[in-house]
């Protein structure tokens, strides 16, 4: 009924967690005296024919265990969402560090609408379980056991009762629990879904318009949103059920309690006061294990997004950060890859990908290495490694002789700066994009980069110029334009070490000439790795690697590998280029 | 002061011309929630008659008369017993079933209303702006019926019910236990209403807010780590979630108060009515037996307000869904079918592949000053390749825009083999028009459903055929899986090349009258893109295109080659011909050469 993990979330916050748990037990006792005064009072007027100014003093008790109760529900309540604030706001960001530290690679395996889902209505399904369900799971242990020996004090009789009904409660409950366990989790599965759907539809909204099939993709979302209505309703119908199996015994149990002290009092057998008092506490003895029956479905709900966030907790770690080793690096001399093989993580059931086999290279101080190849020749993985979004399968990566490993990540990343080929930009307005590996740049260093960049014209033409925010992926600016922004936050992390992914595609040649000529700047002084499929590019590099299939098979300048004949050549000449 | 309440007046009638909506929105529904209302009623009705029924049993039982006399006690008590689960089953069954209708049609309705917006009207929106609406926006409304809807409605019944069954016995103590009902169905809602104003707005900001900044970590996470921002992001997510957090413990602060005020309205209420009645039965008035049973069946009775406050705070949260809703719901797209569209079609197989002409057009984007195309005439001919080039922002794309008809021009006409494309359904435009673009979106999926997403009728046979002319074949042979590989989000899975060529074998599958090229090749390796490129133009041989391209190469390709500069075409020519001429065409040309 508890899952253990949860526990353990809820050991860390066991404080609040008893002082939630007691305030509801008070309230709950508050509630026994409450009735206890009721009983007395009814059978003071009805039978003892007490006058109003004989009972004040009990009305007065009465009126004020109300207001006890009534303020120890209300502090229960608040410390009840404390806590669920607390645990959630603590996976949240503790969920967050562990993707960091996952790693875009692995990362882009999972769904990202899925992920989103996980990480905002799986999170708030979480508090929900802490707040409503856990508490309650301890109340309806502590406050009908107290109920059931008070009762035992005044009618052992009716005490036996209860004693016998109630363990059908949670027994019910564990009945119908494991199978709405299971259709909870697959309701939360097809929710995912949803979101994952959703999510998908949105972004290619303008493909689906454009290839004229909108029609179908809205007879898909009906099937989508049908699958996921029957699976809600699979998963409350047995929700209600077994509400229905938990009210049916508590008014049954009470009725059958009514009718028989009904009966006892008839022959005498029983006070009338103490009846009475029976009768009242009989419900609240139920409520507890009530409230619980109708948070079962949270619970479950809670347990099922636990799943999903666990699953994402225990990820494997791409990158693990070394101790403290290498803190405060200085900028390297030289970057060296060695024997490095790398193969992508796979999806269950599906082949591994090789993306490198044994490449060796250094990239010196200073120099300027274009990487050219075919796609998917591992021009990319080489990038990928560099940025140390993954680790190398074998061989190793260094800095100054310095394994990578022995060097936290982000070390290593203040060196750098990034163009990659297909930018993501933030949903922040454009300055703060550009500032994105600089939060606290001035406007003017902004400005700057954005103007060696080429991006300045586009920029302020915006309507709100540089507080316009980026919409859909960025749907206001072209390719080129995304490109230039990005090229923007590398001009201004002003890094000595550059990875550029294919820095021409998506300009014109006009915009090309200006860019080729900010980038000669930018180059000064600076370690760039290109990913180059322009040969303006690749003639001014220090050094040209050629790759395939993971491997490097060409070396050396421009010059050279021109004139040789060899996958470079073939390459060059696929341009087409004399007049 | 002042302002504040008019602020919530405004606020107030906002609410109910959103209500107002909303209602016609279920009114079909009227029987289906007329029987649920009867069976929330039945409910509660239920727990009054038990309890009621259990205090006059063994008040009657204390005086000892013969048993017969509670016979029917004893029955209507186990009845009510009975009977309240079955009511309150029925009642969610019903409830919820009538909702999770309401709720998948409104999803269809929020996708089809979408889909028309889009690109024209959505450009200032974001992927998770949006998301929230079609996911959060619409889950938010399944407390409608259920939390909004009837239990005012039933709380009224059981009030206006208990409180006349009272007033038979005794009006003291019926008046008595309508100033406590109206206190906890009434005013504590109200007053849940106004302290739960801002609250809902604000939570409903700072949720969407936290939900873009989660996709950014999700989906930018590349660029977050290498420019070491990945930290300051999680912080800004953090700082997010607390404000948020902030937003919801005020909902929380309100509704404990809320619940701490229906438990002492509810048993105060029973205070107050001793207080009432026991002078009465003093005076023998009333009989001491229903001493005990009016206090209980009221403490019963006020179940029924119990959850009207949560009510009353949902209300804010349903009124910011729904009109977040309705914006989108209500939205006017830019271009509509005609009411009685030309029923022209050109994918008969075999059929000649139809002109394409731009005759006098001129447009401008809404927010922009600037002309983005302006007086331009141009003719691609029946069956002819034409590319289109010039530096950026000479209005490339915005041609490929209009002859879609995601904007109509603001002058001008686009005609296809001589009809206006206007008068042509929207549809069956976008389907007579093959696009690949450099940012065509593959869908999470398998190859064969992305390819299908073209031609849902198509046959194994015709998608390997597909496959085969876009140049995709050697990658299909390579994955286990073939057809059924899955690509994974947005294709990412396939390199970029392989992209492309899965576009362009979508692409052919659609058999399109007109084929416009909008940068293919931008994001691709020099060879991969003229190999590309070589393989579009054969597969489709024959058919009319137009190639936007800022890459000056291999243009002996093309039968016309136009050149656009700011809107305006500056010149037009075959390559040979323009090359020799002193213009555009050339700068741009040796620019692309220069560094041979």
């Amino acid at each position: 009924m508890i899952d253990h993990r949860l526990a353990r979330l809820a050991g860390r916050h066991r404080l609040l967690f008893l002082v939630t748990v007691m305030l509801g037990f008070c309230a709950g006792l508050a509630t026994v005296a409450q009735a206890f005064e009721m009983a007395g009072i009814i059978d003071a007027v009805f039978l003892g024919g007490f006058a109003l100014e004989a009972t004040v003093r009990p009305l007065v008790l009465l009126a004020a265990f109300i207001c006890l109760r009534a303020a120890l529900t209300t502090a229960e309540r608040i410390a009840a969402h404390r806590l669920g604030e607390r645990v959630v706001g603590e996976i949240h960001s503790r969920t967050l560090a562990h993707l960091e530290q996952v790693g875009p690679i692995t990362l882009g395996l999972e769904h990202s609408g899925d992920m989103q889902m996980t990480l905002s209505e799986g999170i708030d399904d979480l508090g929900t379980w802490f707040t409503d369900y856990l508490p309650q799971l301890a109340l309806s242990a502590l406050v009908p056991t107290t109920v059931m020996v008070l009762v035992l004090t005044q009618d052992p009789f009716s005490a036996l009762l209860l004693v016998f009904t109630a363990p059908l409660i949670p027994l019910f409950m564990v009945l119908i629990g494991g199978a709405a366990q299971s259709k909870a989790r697959e309701r939360f599965t097809a929710l995912a879904r949803l979101g994952a759907f959703f999510l998908d539809t949105i972004q290619g909204l303008t493909t689906l318009i454009a290839l004229g099939r909108i029609r179908d993709r809205v007879d898909a979302v009906r099937r989508v949103t049908e699958d996921l209505r029957q699976r809600t309703m699979g998963v409350l119908r047995l929700a209600f059920v077994s509400a229905l199996a938990l009210e049916l015994i508590a008014t049954l149990s009470t009725a059958v309690v009514a009718v028989e002290i009904g009966l006892r009092l008839l022959y005498g057998r029983l006070e009338f006061r103490d009846a009475f008092f029976v009768l009242l506490l009989a419900p609240e003895f139920y409520l507890p294990l009530r409230l619980l029956g109708q948070r079962f479905h949270s619970g479950q709900a809670g347990v099922a997004a636990a799943d999903r966030i666990f699953e994402l907790l225990s990820l494997p770690v791409t990158v693990s950060a070394p101790a403290a080793v290498g803190s405060g690096m200085a900028p390297p001399e030289v970057l060296e890859l060695r024997n490095v093989h790398f193969t992508y993580p796979s999806r269950e059931g599906e082949e591994p990908r090789t993306a490198l086999q044994g490449i060796n290279f250094q990239l010196q101080r200073g120099e300027t290495i274009a990487l050219v190849g075919p796609s998917g020749s591992g021009k990319s993985t080489i990038a990928n490694l560099l940025l140390r979004f993954i680790e190398p399968t074998h061989g190793s990566i260094s800095a100054d002789g310095l394994p990578a490993y022995n060097i936290a990540p982000g070390q290593w990343r203040r060196h750098l700066a990034w163009v990659p080929q297909e930018p993501h930009l933030l949903a922040a307005d454009v300055a703060d994009n550009i500032r994105l590996g600089r939060p606290d740049a001035t406007d003017t260093d902004v400005k700057e980069a954005a103007k060696r960049a080429g991006a300045l014209y586009f920029i302020e033409q915006l309507p709100q110029g540089w507080n316009t925010p980026i919409g859909v992926r960025g749907a206001r600016l072209s390719g080129g334009e995304a490109q230039r922004l990005a090229l923007a936050r590398a001009f201004l992390t002003d890094a000595p070490f550059l990875i550029l992914d294919e820095p021409g595609a998506g300009l014109d040649p006009e915009s090309v000439e200006a860019l080729e000529h900010s980038m000669s700047q930018l180059l000064q002084g600076r370690t760039a790795l290109i990913i180059a499929h322009r040969l303006s590019t690749v003639r001014r590099a220090d050094h040209v690697v050629v790759l395939d299939q993971g491997r490097v098979i060409q070396t050396g300048t421009f010059a050279e590998l021109r004139s040789s004949e060899g996958l470079f050549s073939t390459m060059v000449r696929s341009l087409g280029g004399s007049p | 002061m002042s302002t504040a309440m008019s602020e919530r007046r405004l606020e107030f009638s906002q609410t109910m011309g959103v209500m107002r909506r909303l209602m016609t929105l279920v009114l079909p529904l009227r029987w289906s929630i007329a029987a649920t209302l009867t069976l929330g009623i039945a409910t509660v009705g239920a727990s009054v008659g038990l309890m009621g029924t259990a205090a006059w049993l063994i008040t009657t039982a204390a005086l000892h008369p013969s048993i017969a006399d509670l016979q029917i006690a004893i029955v209507g008590v186990r009845f009510f017993g009975v009977s309240r689960g079955v009511f309150r089953y029925s009642e969610r069954l019903l409830s919820h079933e009538l909702t999770f209708k309401l709720l998948a049609g409104l999803r269809v309705w929020f996708i089809e209303s979408l889909a028309p917006l889009a690109p024209a009207r959505l450009l200032d929106r974001s992927v998770g702006d949006l998301l929230d609406r079609a996911v959060s926006d619409i889950e938010a409304l399944q407390s409608f019926i259920i939390r909004v809807l009837s239990p005012p409605l039933v709380a009224l019944a059981v009030g206006l019910g208990i409180g006349c069954f009272m007033a038979w016995f005794s009006v003291g103590a019926a008046a008595t236990f309508a100033l406590f009902f109206i206190l906890a169905a009434v005013v504590v809602p109200a007053a849940t209403w106004v302290w739960a104003h801002a609250e809902g707005r604000s939570s409903t900001i700072s949720r969407s807010r936290l939900g873009d900044a989660v996709v950014d970590f999700v989906q930018g996470m590349p660029e977050l780590l290498a420019f070491n921002g990945s930290q300051s992001h999680r912080a800004k997510i953090d700082t997010l979630r607390k404000e948020l957090a902030r937003a919801e413990h005020h909902a929380a602060m309100t509704d404990a108060v809320t619940t701490g005020a229906g438990v002492l309205l509810t048993h105060l209420a029973a205070v107050a009515i001793l207080i009432i009645t026991i002078p009465q039965v003093r005076s023998g008035n009333l009989s001491g037996v229903m001493l005990a049973v009016l206090c209980l069946a009221a403490v019963a009775a006020f179940e029924a307000a119990t959850p009207l406050p949560q009510a009353a705070r949902f209300l804010h949260q349903q009124v910011a869904s729904a009109a977040r809703l309705f914006e989108i719901l209500d939205a006017q797209p830019t271009v509509f079918s005609p009411a009685e569209p030309s029923t022209t079609a050109w994918n008969e197989p075999g059929e000649q592949s139809p002109s394409l002409i731009f005759r006098n057009l001129s447009h401008t984007y809404p927010g922009t000053t600037r002309p983005a195309i302006s007086g331009l005439n141009l003719e691609v001919g029946a069956g002819a390749r034409v590319a289109i080039v010039g530096p950026s922002g000479a209005g490339k794309t915005t041609l490929a825009h209009l002859a879609q008809r995601f904007w109509d021009p603001e002058a001008g006409q686009v005609l296809i083999g001589g009809i206006d494309i206007r008068q042509l359904d929207l549809d069956n435009l976008r389907r007579s028009i093959g696009l690949v673009s450099q940012n065509t979106s593959l869908f999470c999926g398998t190859i064969k459903e992305n390819l299908l997403m073209a031609q849902p009728s198509a046959s194994t046979s015709e998608l390997q055929a597909a496959c085969r002319y876009a140049a995709l074949e050697s990658t299909l042979s390579e994955l286990p899986e073939g057809l059924d590989t899955w690509i994974g989000e947005q294709g990412q899975r396939l390199s970029g090349g392989q992209r492309q060529r899965l576009s362009v074998a979508r692409t052919l599958l659609q058999k399109p009258a007109v084929l416009i090229l909008d940068e293919p090749t931008a994001q691709l390796d020099g060879p991969t893109a003229s190999a590309l490129l070589q393989q579009i133009f054969q597969a489709f041989e024959g058919t009319t295109t137009l190639h936007i391209t800022h890459r000056l190469v291999e243009m002996e390709n093309y039968d016309a080659i136009v050149v656009l500069d700011k809107g305006r075409m500056v010149q037009q020519g075959t390559h040979s011909d323009l090359v020799t001429r002193d213009g555009l065409y050339r700068r741009l040309w040796e620019a692309e050469h220069s560094m041979w």
